[in-house]
């Protein structure tokens, strides 16, 4: 089957990118400096990312999709002011994770931002729970980029006044050439930035733009090691169907009146959990002197009984050593805990450690 | 020193009297992208032709070395273990990873020359 490309395509050949194949979509890996430039760049000054693989689904409806939503989602929606956003996923009745996402209160409605692997089964979960009582539109007109550190509100506003009034996890729409862009001040590589959803049509003279006034494009190599020395899960990786919220750390993201009063899917698998304690948890691991773990690489004790697994290691280009990310037996799971990894059939020494391993740089005022 | 050669492993070797110096090639380090982690042969152990010895890592994944000839190894190079972004940087000069006491000349009439291995790597990358 020939791959999906999206609308960035020609300038993503335009600046040597090395492409690959993610989620049926040909991608940028890197482009001709690398990921560790662009890593940097990024951390430093100002990166773009295309992002346009991942779906924006709009579900239009008045009160009576809020309250369908509270339905399914395990957040506070009546209480979400407009143009706010929030990170929540979509579970199964064991809380399973089909996906993880952001969700945006707009006006006619809500704007989520899904996995692209998973965008088209989420619709399906979706439109079969919610019926066809609203209308929903999974966008393909639309591209989504990202322009992430500490150089790109300045850049951004240059272009669009007013975007640096707004605040961490909120958005609005803004006007170029008489489109209308919603922006939002989010992003996944632990600094500040913007999320952008623009019309296919104009996206690559905006990037074009973006790249005069200093950004510059990353690659899907750079925001893999950037969202990872942010601590940040990744859908196939640190969630699946098969783990939960609460194993995966994130039980933030969950709404402290939903935890108390439930009702939506999963909810009685998540007391349960948080009443009885999971068995496994997510942790930040360190490995000692140079050595990269990557996926799947067992966790030992000191007795040396597996305790756990890795599902993300690589090299942090900020950090200057490896991380990982992986799930361990809950008694392992304190911060300095001494573990042993096995690579290549040896066990190396690591540590647990706390998330994030890089610190992050987001703009205050997070409502 | 010899004629350097080439393997189709993406190693480069030369030859000084019966101890052959090993690296990988820039070929291979562009293939690689950033390297991160070098692991090479212990000082003393023996090595079979096409077999592994060591392991480069760049951000995106693992790839074992293989060594062209067989031999015992002599020497290996702590500072690209220490600094793995040397091999990105010189990976057909000071960045070499270790050095082989030669068993069998023979195995190098199959490496390539530096003429047929550009032209294999030029074709292996397309």
């Amino acid at each position: 089957m020939e791959m999906k490309k999206t609308s960035l395509n020609n300038l993503h050949k335009d600046n040597q990118a090395k492409f690959v194949e993610f989620a049926g979509y040909e991608m940028p890996i890197q482009y001709s400096k690398g990921i560790i430039e662009e890593h940097k760049f990024t951390r430093l000054h100002s990166g773009i990312f295309d992002v346009s693989h991942m779906g924006q689904l709009f579900i239009y409806g008045d009160d009576s999709l809020t309250e369908e939503l509270e339905k399914i989602f395990p957040l506070d929606l009546k209480n979400l002011k407009q143009n706010s956003s929030k990170y929540s996923f979509l579970m199964n009745e064991d809380a399973g994770i089909y996906d993880d996402l952001i969700i945006t209160k707009i006006e006619e409605g809500y704007l989520i931002i899904l996995n692209a692997a998973c965008k088209d089964k989420d619709f399906e979960i979706l439109f079969n729970l919610l019926g066809t009582k609203f209308k929903m539109n999974l966008d393909n007109n639309r591209s989504l980029i990202a322009i992430q550190g500490p150089k790109s509100v300045e850049i951004l506003n240059s272009i669009i006044n007013g975007v640096d009034q707004l605040h961490f996890m909120s958005g609005n729409w803004f006007n170029v050439d008489n489109q209308k862009l919603f922006i939002t001040r989010s992003g996944y590589t632990g600094e500040d930035g913007f999320e952008i959803s623009i019309s296919n049509d104009i996206a690559e003279k905006f990037v074009q733009n973006l790249i005069r006034k200093g950004a510059q494009l990353i690659g899907l190599g750079a925001r893999d090691t950037l969202r990872m020395e942010a601590g940040l899960c990744l859908y196939g990786h640190e969630l699946d169907i098969n783990k939960t919220p609460i194993e995966a750390n994130l039980k933030w993201a969950i709404s402290k009146s939903r935890l108390s009063n439930g009702g939506f899917i999963g909810s009685e698998k998540i007391m349960n959990l948080l009443q009885d304690g999971a068995n496994q948890v997510r942790v930040g691991i360190k490995p000692e002197g140079r050595l990269i773990a990557r996926e799947k690489t067992k966790i030992f004790n000191d007795t040396e009984s597996q305790i756990g697994e890795i599902t993300s290691g690589t090299f942090g280009p900020s950090v200057n050593g490896p991380i990982a990310m992986g799930y361990v037996d809950k008694e392992f799971s304190k911060v300095d805990t001494k573990v042993l990894l096995e690579v290549r059939g040896k066990k190396y020494p690591a540590n647990i450690c706390a998330l994030p391993f890089y610190k992050k740089n987001y703009v205050k005022g997070a409502n | 020193m010899s004629e350097v050669k080439f393997s189709k492993e993406h190693e480069w070797i030369t030859l000084e009297g019966d101890v052959a110096t090993i690296g990988i090639t820039k070929h291979a380090t562009e293939m690689l992208g950033d390297i991160v982690f070098a692991e090479l042969p212990e000082k003393g152990s023996n090595v079979e032709k096409d077999g592994t010895a060591g392991v480069v890592e760049s951000t995106k994944a693992a790839s074992d070395v293989y060594t062209p000839i067989s031999g015992e190894v002599v020497d290996t190079n702590q500072a690209i273990v220490d600094d793995p972004s040397k091999i990105n940087e010189d990976p057909e000069g000071s960045a070499w990873f270790f050095k082989l006491k030669m068993k069998d000349q023979s195995e190098m009439d199959s490496l390539m020359n530096k003429e047929e291995y550009d032209k294999f790597a030029k074709e292996s990358a397309s």
